[in-house]
């Protein structure tokens, strides 16, 4: 029997992780003053972008997917920025699967950390404020480390919604070795190549995955939980 | 004179099938077009109905293989519905070519493709698409074609896969690829290319991309399958199916 995994599938699995890395870490930048914003804004705002930020929830990767390949090509509002920056069409790239990654999984990142904003209360923060702290000082040294059950939670499940994706990155991926074939479209390629053998055993590290991480995050929760009581 | 009722009653289920029956194919994604108007002279002439699912042929081979509903596999290679039959899922015999594809490439912008393929050698683009010449004979022909050229190793860099031919054409009709090689059929409208420039690959360049159809063992005693299986073999059929840019 030949070894179950060859270049091309470590390839993936090496490109995937660096996808959902990176995926993790913009979306931490990106979705802490979002979800901060969401949580104490009472602007008429809040509604329809708590909305807008929930979107990629209930899309179905194919709209998500055709949008983005519509957007980022030559004629797309994405596109004709990008070109004028000097950078190129961004579908087919790694920085395309990227962008579509950070939209895709970008309910993953908000919805935790809003919740655990949410739920500290007003008070911790006006206790900080008498205190004369500014309210940058107070968001760094009071707000983040008390909702860092959310941030952690937030983080893993970006990290493993990244992993799992596969529609928008059929999408708009183009299958280059390397550079935007991940795990997902891998397994599909070989279902449809017929070579069940191979697509078993990156299917069956993808569930053991999974689960791992699923079984990680509910132990977050449970010490959160331990830490809070 | 029971001989007579007798020819009179089988002139009668000719004309007339006694009762309109349902057939569920799967269709190579590149045979859309006109395994739809098929559909509809299909359904005139004989009066029973074909349900019509159209994907990538390695998609249905493992959904077939895997107890799917269809009764007839209209196949975009002559692989597929070879195996299906020495696996016993095919009725032996049953198997034929419909269609033999004819490769193009295309891209929407005109004048960017010249009619002897020249693009390949000196065009200035950033990516051209095919489609997963593991998956696709389009994709595999598409690669033949460039190998022949001499241009696989240079064009290599700047290829992009959609993972069929359908992909493929999206890739280049939104311009995220500046042209590609797709299948005649999906450019042609009312027998010319509708947009953009194209060549048509010349046919000495890549090995005929023959599409087989085969009938499943699960609509052998299917009246509609195997009325479709007669109609996609006949002469009205040929002509339909050439004026969508494919040989035979």
């Amino acid at each position: 029997m030949n070894f179950p995994l060859n270049r091309d599938a470590w390839e993936a699995i090496v490109l995937t992780l660096q996808l959902a890395a990176s995926a993790t870490a913009v979306l931490l930048v990106l979705a802490t003053p979002l979800a901060w914003w969401l949580s104490q804004t009472r602007s008429g705002w809040r509604v329809p972008i708590g909305a807008l930020v929930t979107l990629p929830l209930v899309l179905p990767p194919s709209v998500l997917g055709f949008y983005l390949l519509v957007a980022m090509g030559p004629h797309g509002p994405l596109g004709q920025v990008t070109q004028a920056l000097g950078w190129g069409v961004l579908s087919f790239t790694f920085t395309g699967l990227l962008i579509g990654s950070v939209i895709f999984s970008l309910p993953f990142a908000v919805q935790p950390m809003q919740n655990a904003f949410e739920s500290m209360g007003a008070r911790p923060m006006e206790v900080a404020f008498s205190l004369r702290a500014s309210p940058a000082d107070a968001f760094f040294s009071v707000a983040l480390p008390l909702a860092r059950p959310g941030l952690v939670t937030a983080a893993i499940l970006t990290f493993a919604h990244t992993v799992g994706e596969f529609g928008v990155v059929l999408m708009i991926g183009g299958n280059i070795p390397g550079k935007t074939r991940v795990v997902s479209t891998q397994i599909y390629g070989h279902v449809e190549a017929m070579e069940y053998a191979q697509a078993h055993w990156l299917a069956g590290g993808m569930v053991a995955f999974s689960f791992a991480v699923l079984l990680a995050l509910s132990m977050v929760r449970k010490r959160a939980r331990q830490v809070l009581l | 004179m029971s001989r007579f009722i007798g020819l009179l009653a089988a002139a009668f289920c000719l004309a007339m099938p006694a009762r309109a029956a349902e057939v569920s194919v799967a269709v190579a994604a590149n045979f859309t077009a006109p395994m739809q108007k098929l559909a509809q002279v299909f359904e005139q002439e004989t009066g029973h109905k074909a349900l019509l699912s159209f994907g990538s042929t390695g998609n249905f081979y493992a959904q077939i293989r895997n107890g799917a509903p269809f009764h007839v596999l209209v196949a975009a290679d002559d692989e597929t519905p070879l195996k299906i039959e020495k696996e016993g899922l095919g009725v032996a015999g049953s198997r034929f070519t419909y269609a033999i594809g004819k490769l193009v490439l295309w891209s929407k912008q005109p004048g960017l493709v010249d009619d002897k393929g020249d693009v390949l050698r000196n065009g200035s683009f950033a990516r051209i698409a095919i489609a997963n010449p593991k998956l696709a004979p389009y994709g595999a022909a598409a690669v033949e074609t460039m190998a022949k050229l001499g241009r696989l190793q240079d064009l290599t860099p700047r290829l992009v896969q959609g993972d069929n031919i359908a992909q493929t054409y999206q890739f280049i009709a939104t311009e995220n690829a500046q042209l590609g090689f797709v299948a005649l059929s999906q450019v042609l409208t009312d027998g010319k290319v509708a947009q953009g420039s194209a060549w048509v690959v010349p046919s000495g360049l890549y090995a005929p991309i023959e599409q087989d159809a085969v009938l499943l063992v699960t609509g052998k005693d299917n009246v509609a399958a195997k009325a479709l299986m007669g109609f996609l073999r006949s002469d009205r059929a040929n002509v339909l199916i050439r004026s969508y840019g494919y040989g035979l």
